[in-house]
């Protein structure tokens, strides 16, 4: 049986198509400012790369903070599924042990802990601040003039501890200025911006309390520099990643849409 | 290294007075206020506890240069030689770095104390709307704080949002009450609070076809209903007196006003220079108190 799971997140939108529980396509694109469209150029790329015909898929489930207007976009959409319980189910695809998940995108973060059958007993969700999010070290990578994906490997070259005073996005950019000014390494900038970011994160995560084995997902979750910090932050020796951690919701919708079927 | 951004819509006027009828001569007492805010710093130095002269500018880098800047510009307009002042009371978030300060205050206590000066006794309550965070105070007749409530952690509602908005839009910060309201009807306000999605609605928004102005507007109303959610949990008792830069955005304090349901206290004073004012009132009362002499004695 194909089902297949769309996530429209704030700035991606991804698409997983699983044959009997396997992934056999997937695709991404930027979610800009037209979802509708992002939905469907995304779905074609998925079928393309799966080899399969959109009349194959049988089960078409949506997630993400645009999910929305995934059903509009796509008719064939059976149903949407609640980010909370697509995050636990794609962490648990990847890491059948997995009872804590944290998911960070662009403009979100969630987390969510999870009892032995992997089903969300709490969770705390951030759709608010971009203090937790992926814009977090975007904005402060354009005041460090840093691309975003050399970001994470510049602070893991740093082992010296600058805390940030602020929380707010807006008021670090200036901090952030304030310490090129100062002269500070910019290796060492970039962790003092890690460390920032993942300790909302962590108090986020201590706030619905932490088991393991804890997997991270969200487009935030490749940055290597961000990961470490989480760790070091929680005191725990290993952090579970999937290759590509952007797909996690996706996976856990299409995971969804088979169960359904079933 | 950040280059010098070209685009400067956020600033606003730095200004310096004197008191043309005070003469320092004749003062028993010089005392001087230093507010060292996160974006603008002013110098108020007040002889026998009236202004004689201030100075209102932006905060640099570094905080000991914006405290003696500050001061420098304050004094560009007398002929007062610094020596003369008998105390330096530094507040403000930067008042750790005010190197003439003999003491240091909380801009709580300041901002309640220079609101009593500048609007007078009967005001209760203070909102205090700076670069970096807001204020909720009430005090009493005497400007003694009986109870507060403070935003220090998020840029919404900020001046420092403000200017973002104004940088974002291309309008003068100075335009920006008069701006907001050249709108044929009121849009509904920005709906994120995190100035960092707020940027991207407004963007979003420009691209739906949202004059400037529409957006602009959007945002002060935000902005208005972001601080009247700070104001509402402490509550209100007239009269209601507003300091800070932001007291002088009419698109921001023209849409919170009705949802508070009064209208402000009126001031003939730069309601920037609050903070300064009281520690400087402060400052006064200590060497009334015999502090100034103190400080003299220890001098030598």
């Amino acid at each position: 049986m194909i089902s297949a799971g769309i996530d429209c997140g704030a700035k991606s939108t991804k698409v997983i198509i699983m044959r009997d529980g396997k992934i056999i396509g997937k695709a991404e694109g930027l979610t800009g400012f037209n979802q509708n469209k992002a939905i469907v150029d995304v779905w074609d790329l998925a079928l393309k790369h799966a080899k399969v015909s959109a009349g194959e898929v049988k089960q078409v489930y949506g997630t993400g903070s645009g999910k929305n207007v995934v059903k509009n976009a796509l008719s064939q959409t059976r149903d949407l599924v609640n980010d909370i319980k697509a995050m636990a189910k794609g962490a648990r695809f990847f890491f059948p042990n997995a009872r804590t998940v944290a998911d960070i995108g662009a403009e979100e973060g969630r987390a969510a802990k999870l009892d032995e059958r992997g089903n969300a007993v709490d969770f705390a969700v951030n759709e608010k601040c971009a203090a937790g999010a992926g814009a977090f070290i975007e904005a402060m990578g354009r005041a460090l003039e840093t691309p975003l994906e050399q970001m994470g490997s510049l602070a893991l070259q740093s082992d010296k501890e600058i805390p940030m005073n602020a929380q707010c996005a807006i008021f670090a950019e200036s901090e952030v200025v304030g310490l090129i000014h100062a002269k500070a390494r910019k290796q060492d900038i970039s962790k003092a911006i890690h460390d920032a970011m993942a300790s909302r994160i962590v108090s986020m995560l201590l706030r619905i309390g932490v088991n393991e084995d804890v997997v991270m997902l969200g487009g935030v979750s490749r940055n290597a520099g961000f990961v470490e910090a989480i760790k070091r932050q929680l005191g725990i020796p290993k952090l579970f990643v999937p290759e590509e951690p952007e797909f996690g919701m996706a996976v856990g919708a299409a995971v969804v849409a088979a169960e359904e079927e079933s | 290294m950040v280059e010098e951004r070209k685009s400067e819509f956020w600033r606003w006027t730095e200004s310096n007075w004197v008191n043309p009828e005070i003469d320092w001569k004749e003062a028993k007492y010089i005392t001087l206020g230093i507010d060292v805010g996160s974006v603008s710093t002013q110098a108020v130095v007040m002889a026998d506890g009236q202004v004689f002269a201030y100075g209102n500018m932006r905060t640099g880098s570094d905080s000991p240069n914006s405290a003696r800047n500050g001061l420098n510009f304050a004094l560009e307009t007398t002929d007062m030689p610094e020596s003369r002042i008998d105390y330096c009371i530094g507040t403000g978030y930067g008042r750790v770095n005010v190197p003439m300060a003999d003491r240091t205050l909380t801009e709580i206590a300041c901002h309640a104390r220079g609101a009593n000066f500048i609007y007078g006794p009967q005001v209760r309550t203070v909102l205090d709307v700076g670069g970096q965070d807001i204020k909720v105070i009430q005090c009493d007749d005497k400007g003694k704080v009986t109870n507060f409530l403070m935003n220090d952690k998020c840029a919404a509602g900020t001046g420092r949002g403000m200017e973002v908005f104004a940088d974002l839009l291309g309008i003068p910060i100075n335009e920006v009450g008069e701006r907001s309201y050249r709108v044929a009807q009121e849009p509904p306000a920005v709906s994120n609070t995190c100035v960092v999605y707020a940027k991207s609605e407004a963007t979003g928004l420009l691209r739906k076809g949202w004059t400037t102005e529409e957006v602009l507007a959007a945002y002060c109303r935000a902005m208005a209903e972001r601080i009247y959610s700070l104001v509402e949990r402490l509550g209100v008792i007239p009269e209601f007196a507003i300091t800070g830069g932001m007291a002088k955005n009419r698109g921001v304090i023209g849409r919170l006003m009705p949802m508070i349901g009064l209208e402000p206290a009126k001031t003939k004073w730069d309601t920037q220079i609050a903070g300064g004012v009281g520690a400087a009132l402060f400052g006064y009362a200590l060497c009334k108190r015999g502090k100034a002499g103190e400080k003299r004695a220890r001098a030598v």
